[in-house]
């Protein structure tokens, strides 16, 4: 009915075009300031979702990270529609599906959308091919149509020789495929994909992950993506956003939030980093920034609203703070401090250092070769791109959070 | 459709999303919710509306009084047929539950050997109607006639009565043991779509086989546990009987039985036993109440997902033949000494204890004697009808009006909740006698018909269905259902293929329970026949009342076996149509 003709199949043509076409695709999915609440069981309104917006284009897979509680979940149900959202508006390739303006709210029957369930919802009264054929079967598919797709598809994610399989006696990865092949089977507009990985192990989980990857470009399907797993999103996501207490607190590839974290939540909750409390004392060319702090002066990349004498967190991630036993020669928008070791872990790919400079503690991921001794003196060096100055609305923490220090610390050595 | 309506004309989509679901989806669920209020609340107005009324005699019409309610409040019985009714109710409930987990425990949860008999033998009790059980145990057990008695003070050589069943713990105990299948078959229903993880999981930690037991098992099934405890406690206020036929020759009175006397007096004080109704209804609304707050915590206790799901049994070792024998020893206390003393008794022609003297007067009159009744044929049919359609209509109304209150978030939702418990507070004699009255007044044409039967057991026994659903219902994931309308699945498609199916095993014991309780009902009935509209269990009472007990004990074992079929048949249909668990 609707939809379908819009998009190819195969993903053969798709490929080439793909990568520079990017700013003029048109958004399949937008969300406009979507608002949802509801009122929990105990008569207070659960503020889930707060001003939620976000476009996602065509064949791209849209991720929404958070920590539990942080509303990404009921943005997802309200796309669906099985939430019914408080206000905003929400638009499918043109057709809006809900908008609080002018009373539209399509039931989840007739969106056409596919979704995987954390669950799964495998139906435990029918096999494998009952349940991928049930979508067809609601839409009177012809027969020996409904049995082409659906092991068109079972084939797809690899559970063709399991199609008279009692879904109960399926493992926790057929599950999850055969999820996804019910998801897949009616060639829906916008594929939504509930923490599928989460009830997973972790070898699975990453093999399901490189495999939902591989369909989801292969077949370009547009997807929304929910999870609290950074490592996930980094990976799968063209494009993610990062939600706390019902707020979209940043959007971006995912090397952007990775790399330019626009708050300390998100620098804290996508990877390990290193925080570093400070003041700014001058702006420089170029978006940097250098920041006094109790370990000396930074030189930093300044996100938005930075301003001279403002108090600021450095963000640096481990991998960033390279390490050497002799002085490097300081570059351009380069940071080099003179530490002692405190304590290393040999984690076989990797050492991890934790270095300190005065009472602030840095962690660094070292490559294994470096065999500096605990309480030996070794050299920090950090790239001002590296490191990243946001506001803050806090007093300065003089020292790094992962480690754990008493926070007065007022010695300020200058290397 | 939706595709000829995007941007230029957004107001008709919605429209027709409107219309279409008014069509399917609130048509459905709006005829079950009607027909319910109408149900609960009617019988309830015309019982408030009696209960301030003088009794209507020839010569007086009946006029406004509120001296009802003073000889109910404040005469000096008031007290004592409280405490009675409670210490009654709550002995009974709590015998009940406690046998009734105990035994659901050790077949659902444990490897005793046997376990597929003994849950076909744990429904046999309920097809011994209450008024046999009474009966059976009278014979086995009152001080004069009992045989117990007469076999231990033969053996003992003395005049000393052993087991006197005309006292309170004897009528506590007839009752909870004629309860207790129920309590089985409610915690059979919780434990089986429990996740087994949880207890496995108890297990590693380490746990003992009891610990778990009384740690895990039981506290994630006290939701269902309290409904149960409820449902027993409800029913033993209600019960008509015991308290008649063991309360009453020795004065222990309690609520139903005060009603039935206020009844049969001259001029019938049907105000009278209206005011006493009413008290018994705040009694038990307060259960309800808690019952439905209950349910609304439910959620956090939904166990069964889309996830693996197959209940494995815990290792009893060498006490599962312990177990093995408790089972065997319930089923002679609650089916095989009533059922062969009423096989005894039928054998007679004039009702004697069990001697070598009376075994040389065995005849088969007595059956002969029911089968020339003349109106057994109609009776039977009569019997069989109703209970049919009872049974399938409380189970769909059961089924939709359950789902509204666990599934939807439409606000007010515990009203429809209470409605549909709301009969629960009407003792059967009570319940009887409004409708009685709603239909004498309404003048639908249902008066004097089998239909009015019918309504009554629908309402009667509605509440049972509803709750049996719920508690499968609070245990299937929604999930489950919101795949189905993410696939494109309708309201009524995903009701019809997702939610009935993952219900069969609670609709069909439901099934089974109604259709069973529906041919032993006694106390509405015995309000609401008229000539050509008898059913089986009015005829046993009649036989009882005219004092005919080798002709009633015939009845009795041919009901029995009757019913014993009906059990063995739902139990085939079960175990081919349920959903297969191992």
């Amino acid at each position: 009915m609707d939809g379908r003709d819009k998009r190819g199949h195969d993903g053969g043509e798709a490929g080439a075009s793909e990568k520079k076409r990017e700013i003029e695709e048109t958004a399949v999915l937008k969300v406009k300031s979507l608002f949802t609440e509801y009122a929990s069981d105990n008569g207070t309104v659960v503020k889930a979702a707060q001003d939620v917006s976000f476009e996602v284009p065509e064949g791209k897979l849209f991720t929404l990270l958070g920590p539990s509680g942080c509303g990404k979940t009921t943005t997802l149900r309200s796309i669906a529609g099985l939430e019914r959202p408080t206000s905003g508006e929400i638009e499918v390739s043109g057709r809006a599906v809900y908008s609080s303006s002018r009373g539209i709210f399509v039931a989840p029957n007739k969106r056409n959308f596919g979704m995987v369930f954390q669950s799964y919802a495998i139906w435990p009264h029918m096999n494998v091919f009952q349940n991928v054929a049930f979508p067809l079967e609601v839409r009177k598919v012809a027969k020996q149509q409904m049995r082409d797709r659906v092991m068109r598809v079972l084939n797809a994610v690899q559970l063709d020789h399991l199609v008279d399989r009692e879904a109960t006696k399926l493992s926790g990865g057929q599950q999850q495929r055969l999820a996804l092949a019910r998801a897949l089977v009616m060639e829906p507009q916008l594929l939504l994909l509930d923490e599928p990985l989460s009830n997973l192990d972790a070898k699975l989980r990453d093999r399901m992950r490189t495999e939902l990857k591989r369909l989801q470009r292969e077949l370009n399907l547009t997807t929304i993506y929910v999870t609290h797993d950074q490592s996930e999103a980094l990976a799968l996501s063209h494009e993610i956003a990062v939600m706390s207490d019902g707020f979209i607190k940043q959007v971006g590839t995912p090397r952007q939030i990775y790399e330019t974290p626009n708050s300390q939540f998100v620098a804290d909750f996508v990877g390990t980093t290193n925080f570093i409390g400070g003041t700014v004392t001058a702006l420089e060319s170029g978006g940097r920034c250098l920041v006094s702090s109790p370990m000396g002066e930074i030189r930093a990349h300044a996100a938005d609203g930075v301003v001279k004498n403002s108090t600021v967190i450095v963000s640096v991630r481990p991998e960033d703070v390279e390490l050497s036993e002799q002085a490097p020669a300081a570059a351009d928008g380069e940071t080099i401090i003179r530490a002692t070791v405190h304590h290393k872990d040999f984690l076989g790919e990797y050492l991890d250092f934790q270095v300190k400079v005065g009472d602030v503690v840095l962690q660094s991921r070292a490559h294994p070769s470096l065999r500096t001794p605990t309480g030996d003196p070794i050299y920090v060096r950090m790239k001002a791109d590296k490191c990243v100055a946001i506001p803050s609305a806090m007093p300065p923490k003089s020292v790094n959070e992962s480690a754990n220090k008493s926070p007065n610390e007022n010695t300020i050595r200058p290397n | 459709m939706a595709e000829a309506v995007t941007r230029g004309s957004p107001l008709p989509e919605a429209n027709v999303a409107f219309w279409q679901r008014l069509d399917s989806k609130w048509v459905l669920i709006g005829v079950p919710i009607a027909l319910v209020c109408w149900l609960s609340l009617v019988p309830l107005v015309f019982l408030l509306w009696q209960s301030f009324l003088t009794p209507q005699t020839a010569s007086r019409p009946a006029v406004f009084t509120l001296e009802n309610y003073g000889t109910a409040y404040l005469s000096a019985e008031t007290f004592r047929l409280f405490f009675n009714s409670v210490q009654f109710a709550a002995g009974t409930a709590i015998f009940a539950l406690c046998l009734g987990t105990a035994l659901a425990w050790m077949n659902e949860r444990t490897n005793t050997p046997f376990k597929r008999l003994f849950f076909a033998l744990s429904l046999i009790p309920l097809v011994i109607p209450g008024i046999l059980f009474v009966v059976s145990w009278i014979m086995l057990a009152s001080p004069k006639i009992g045989i117990l008695n007469v076999w231990l003070q033969w053996l003992f050589n003395t005049d000393e009565v052993f087991i006197n069943i005309y006292t309170m713990p004897g009528m506590i105990f007839v009752e909870g043991l004629h309860y207790s299948p129920m309590a089985f078959l409610l915690m059979t229903a919780a434990f089986r779509s429990m996740d087994p993880s949880l207890e496995e999981s108890a297990l590693m930690s380490g746990a003992s086989i009891l610990q778990i037991a009384w740690k895990i098992t039981l506290k994630l099934a006290w939701p269902a546990a309290a409904g149960a405890l409820l449902i027993l406690l409800v029913r033993a206020l209600e019960s008509f009987e015991v308290p008649a036929l063991l309360g009453l020759p020795v004065g222990i009175q309690v609520y139903t039985s005060a009603i039935y006397q206020a009844i049969h007096q001259y001029p019938s004080q049907i105000g009278l036993a209206a005011a006493y109704a009413i008290t018994l209804l705040m009694i038990t609304g307060v259960g309800i109440y808690l019952q439905s707050r209950l349910a609304y915590h439910g959620s956090r206790f939904s166990t069964v997902t889309g996830k693996g799901f197959r209940p494995r049994t815990v290792d009893l070792g060498r006490w599962r033949y312990f177990t093995a024998s408790l089972f065997i020893l319930y089923f002679v206390v609650i089916v095989l000494l009533p059922f062969l003393v009423l096989v005894w008794s039928s054998l007679q022609r004039f009702y004697s204890p069990p001697s070598w003297a009376a075994l040389s007067r065995v005849s088969l009159d007595s059956y002969r004697a029911v089968l020339d009744y003349p109106q057994f044929w109609s009776t039977v049919r009569n019997s069989l009808f109703l209970s049919f359609t009872t049974a399938t209509t409380v189970m769909l109304i059961g089924a939709i009006v359950s789902w509204v209150i666990v599934r939807t978030k439409i606000p007010g939702r515990w009203v429809l909740d209470n409605l549909a418990s709301m009969p629960l507070v009407f003792p059967g004699l009570v319940l009887g006698l409004s409708i009685m009255i709603c239909y004498l007044y309404i003048d639908i044409g249902v008066y004097g018909t089998i239909w009015i039967l019918l309504i009554a057991y629908v309402t009667r026994f509605l509440p049972y269905g509803s709750r049996y659903v719920s508690t499968s219902m609070l245990q299937i994931h929604k999930e489950l259902e919101e795949s189905a309308a993410m696939s494109g699945a309708s309201w009524a498609m995903t009701f019809r293929r997702v939610v009935l199916p993952l219900l069969k095993p609670g609709l069909l014991a439901g099934w089974i329970y109604v259709l069973i309780v529906s041919i032993r009902e006694l106390s509405s009935s015995i309000l609401l026949y008229s000539p050509g509209t008898e059913v089986v269990s009015i005829m046993i009472w009649e036989l009882w009342q005219n004092g005919q007990y080798v002709e009633l004990s015939a009845l009795g074992v041919m009901l029995i076996i009757l019913l014993f079929c009906l059990v063995m048949i739902a139990q085939l249909l079960g175990k081919r149509f349920g959903i297969s668990e191992s």
